[in-house]
């Protein structure tokens, strides 16, 4: 990916997480998570992810922010008069955001970088994701769907009257 | 010519701290929810930078379950706030304060 | 030589099985309790007569009866050693106890606490038969506070008046602080013997080994001494005696006479060879036994109360027996114990006798000319009046004669001197409460003169018993017996005279004023006024030591209790608690409820991992 076109996409999508967590309509807070999510699946298909790029769109912004928003109609949430939280607060959680991000940065520019090698071939692709997943990863994959079947259940429970 | 590795790292880093200032300021556990989410997308990022550049798919398998997992967690949060909200009719995360001295 | 046996054990064992019975079964079978109480004293007194019997001559049996502390290198076993002292002191025990436990029988008949005061009763003899017959210092000690402990509670005994508790606690209290000094005696001996690594109180290894104790043996005799005079009532520590009368006078008879206040001289003689190395604290033993016969004879003179009398001649003559030890003469010493045994138990008896058959009269003001219609009280009184005054052939002329040449002879005349002052006065009052009881007008008020009888035999046998031995009991040649320590010389005729004539001096005297001249008395009371008033008054002891003690440590306890327990304890507690339940409210405080708050914690924690892990 070109630099340019990197930090040109990566503003914006710090544009829009800013956006998420200030706006004071929930709604558009839900359109700006969208954004932000397929800004994000233009980077994974940038760094050779094709498999998880196109999952990203389809389950995290075509599903699980579409939940978000039936929740959200559901309880016919208004604007709210004050969004945020105390100044105190505020000034020190921006504080420690801002001090826990260059914390980060500092800490991962430390780390030993593993060596920038060229990816395989095929790398990204769904036969290598499956060939991992149903190998190697067997019984996570097992237990991730047992996972699926009781937050399926327990969210009927919880939500029914 | 790719971005080194340390510039996805940081651009992960910085969603991150926006995820848990969200997180920290916002009254509408809802929006709280959304910016929980946010956090969760920017170490997938870290995932895949890091898969990407040590070549092995173990990172974006990883990936896969963080999305699995994120999925169900989704789920499973908006029916408690459903029910919550059933029994106190607020979102707002001060009046939800039972834990209190 | 010394003969191991397994049966001495049971003459201290017999009357402890008496306490038990009379505790356990006594209350539902108080005609058991008749039997059992003097039975089982009786028994012992067999018992013993029959080990004086074994006794080899010079030698002693043993009974080593169990291993009974072993604490690092010190041991102390439970043995009972049966010499000749212990012989001596035994048969007395429990000859003239078992008579006093009878005379009770008669005595105490009706008393609601009739069981009780069997068990009581036993338990003081075992616990004196312990005192004597014990091999070891901490064993005699064990019997030393047992017998003060039934001497309280024997005090007290008719405790529905507060004043007989009062009694009963000063002869305690008063008695502990004896026992302090005893104690650290005690622990002087086991220090210095323990020095040279022997670890025990075995009066016979304290015996071979007493040459290591030279240095300490001063300071170890004078605590021991200390203790002697709190237990036989000795200046400064007698006060509890007089008020001890609030007892039954059986009781004033056996433990406050013949027994108990004897322990002291008892001790002083089983450790004369520790006291031989000290002269100087034999020294102060006869001067304080001089000084404290003079005191109380003195003090008896003007006595109205029938026991209080007999309490201070008691300490008068406890006195003559210390008087006896300080100047060497220790046969005689206990010679005078065994003969002040049998007379002194005699007159409580009689005394008893007396109060018993004038329902309750204890004042001698309310009594006279009971000699007609008591015979056999009358008869025995004499007989113990005579004794107690020195008059040939009765057993006191013998003791006492003994201790009195002893000390005129001995290394301070004046001590002789004023003993022999003391015969004068022992003669006088104790004629003084024989005339003022039996002769002369009755002065008792009519109700009680209708009701006036001689008491029954069960009581007036004992008495008959203890005047023959009051009267036979100077033939008996317990010096010898007890082996001749040290000079004790026989008095030569001309001083028997002396003293025989002293003794027929007071007789005569009391005589003339309370019989022939009645009047006089009150005569000579009103000339000497204030000096009169001061020695009825005891001159005045307890007051003085109402004011320099109990006061001043009444007044610390009120200041512990009002000040420091409430504001300086509790309030450190309490304040502790403030401390933590004021820190706790603060600390509350982070328990908003606010899951924010509670990520924004997370968040701090984090950070602060990170910025350590980062500037590492």
């Amino acid at each position: 990916m070109n630099p340019l076109l990197f930090l040109l996409l990566a503003a914006l999508t710090v544009a829009s997480a800013l956006t998420v967590v200030v706006h004071r309509n929930p709604v558009r807070s839900a359109c700006a998570l969208v954004l932000t999510l397929c800004l994000l699946a233009v980077f994974f298909l940038g760094l050779d992810a094709q498999l998880v790029a196109f999952l990203q769109v389809i389950v995290y912004a075509g599903a699980i922010v579409v939940l978000f928003l039936f929740v959200i109609m559901l309880l016919n949430l208004q604007v709210e008069a004050r969004a945020m939280a105390g100044a105190l607060l505020v000034g020190t959680a921006t504080a420690g955001g801002v001090a826990l991000a260059v914390l980060v940065v500092t800490a991962l520019r430390r780390a030993a970088v593993p060596a920038a090698a060229n990816p395989p071939a095929g790398f990204g692709e769904t036969a290598a994701l499956a060939r991992q997943l149903f190998t190697v990863y067997l019984l996570p994959f097992e237990l991730t769907s047992i996972l699926l079947l009781v937050a399926i259940v327990g969210a009927v429970a919880l939500a029914k009257k | 010519m790719t971005p080194p590795l340390a510039w996805y790292l940081g651009l992960s880093a910085v969603l991150f701290a926006i995820g848990v200032l969200g997180v920290l300021i916002r009254r509408n556990v809802i929006v709280i929810f959304m910016a929980i989410e946010l956090m969760l997308n920017a170490v997938n990022l870290s995932f895949v930078a890091l898969a990407r550049s040590s070549g092995s798919m173990d990172g974006q398998v990883i990936v896969f379950f963080v999305m699995t997992v994120a999925a169900a967690e989704a789920a499973v949060g908006l029916a408690i706030i459903l029910s919550m909200f059933r029994n106190r009719e607020t979102t707002n995360a001060d009046e939800l304060a039972t834990l209190r001295w | 030589m010394v003969i191991e046996t397994t049966w001495l054990r049971w003459i201290v064992a017999l009357p402890a099985l008496g306490v038990l019975f009379n505790v356990f079964v006594g209350r539902r079978a108080t005609g058991a309790v008749k039997l059992v109480g003097p039975g089982v004293v009786g028994a012992a007194f067999a018992l013993a007569v029959w080990a004086a019997l074994r006794r080899p001559e010079g030698g002693a049996l043993h009974d080593h009866v169990y291993t009974w502390i072993v604490a690092g290198p010190f041991r102390a076993e439970a043995g009972l050693s049966f010499d000749a002292l212990a012989m001596v002191m035994t048969l007395v025990v429990t000859g003239v106890g078992f008579l006093i436990h009878v005379y009770s029988v008669g005595y105490m008949h009706g008393d609601r606490g009739f069981a009780r005061y069997f068990a009581y009763l036993n338990l003081f003899t075992t616990a004196m038969l312990i005192l004597v017959l014990a091999d070891n210092l901490v064993l005699l000690f064990v019997g030393w506070e047992g017998v003060g402990l039934c001497s309280y509670l024997l005090i007290g005994f008719w405790y529905e008046k507060p004043e007989n508790a009062a009694a009963g606690k000063k002869a305690f209290l008063v008695n502990r602080v004896g026992d302090a000094g005893f104690l650290l005696g005690l622990f002087l001996v086991v220090a210095t013997l323990g020095g040279h690594g022997i670890w025990t109180l075995d009066v016979a290894t304290i015996q071979e080994n007493r040459a290591l104790l030279k240095d300490v043996a001063w300071l170890v005799c004078l605590l021991l001494f200390v203790g002697a005079t709190g237990k036989s009532a000795q200046l400064p520590l007698y006060v509890w005696l007089p008020d001890a009368m609030a007892g039954p006078t059986p009781v004033s008879a056996l433990i406050h006479a013949a027994t108990m206040v004897t322990a002291g001289v008892y001790m002083i003689a089983r450790l004369h060879f520790l006291y031989a190395l000290a002269p100087a604290a034999l020294a102060v033993v006869a001067v304080v036994g001089a000084l404290t016969a003079l005191f109380a004879a003195a003090v008896a003179t003007a006595q109205m109360d029938i026991k209080k009398v007999l309490a201070y001649s008691t300490v008068s003559q406890l006195g003559y027996m210390f008087l006896g030890l300080g100047v060497g003469a220790t046969g005689a010493a206990v010679f005078h114990l065994v003969t002040h045994a049998f007379f002194k138990a005699l007159l409580f008896l009689g005394a008893g006798s007396v109060i018993h058959g004038l329902g309750g009269e204890q004042d001698m003001e309310r009594m006279g000319g009971l000699g007609t219609r008591m015979r056999i009280t009358f008869v025995t009184m004499a007989a113990g009046t005579l004794a107690i005054a020195g008059v040939p052939p009765f057993s006191g002329f013998f003791s006492k004669d003994e201790i009195l040449w002893n000390a005129c002879a001995g290394a301070f005349p004046v001590l002789g001197v004023i003993g022999l002052l003391v015969a004068f006065l022992t003669a006088f009052y104790t004629g003084r409460l024989f005339c003022m009881t039996f002769f002369g007008e009755c002065r008792a008020s009519e109700d009680v003169q209708h009701h006036l009888h001689e008491s029954p035999a069960v009581m007036t046998l004992p008495l008959v018993v203890l005047a023959v031995l009051a009267c036979a009991g100077g033939f008996l040649d317990v010096p010898g017996l007890l082996g001749g320590e040290g000079h004790e010389a026989h008095a030569p005729l001309a001083f028997m005279l002396l003293a025989t004539a002293l003794a027929a001096g007071g007789l005569g005297l009391a005589w003339a004023l309370y019989v022939k001249w009645p009047g006089l008395p009150s005569l000579v009371a009103w000339r000497l006024g204030a000096f009169y008033r001061l020695v009825r008054d005891k001159f005045r002891v307890d007051e003085l030591y109402d004011a320099a003690v109990v006061r001043p440590v009444f007044a610390l306890a009120e200041v512990s209790a009002t000040r420091i327990d409430p504001q300086l304890i509790d309030g450190a507690v309490n304040g502790a608690g403030r401390v933590v339940s004021a820190t706790s409210g603060a600390w509350r405080r982070y328990q908003t409820g606010n899951v924010q708050h509670y990520a924004l914690s997370f968040l701090a924690g984090a950070l602060a991992l990170l910025g350590y892990w980062v500037t590492r």
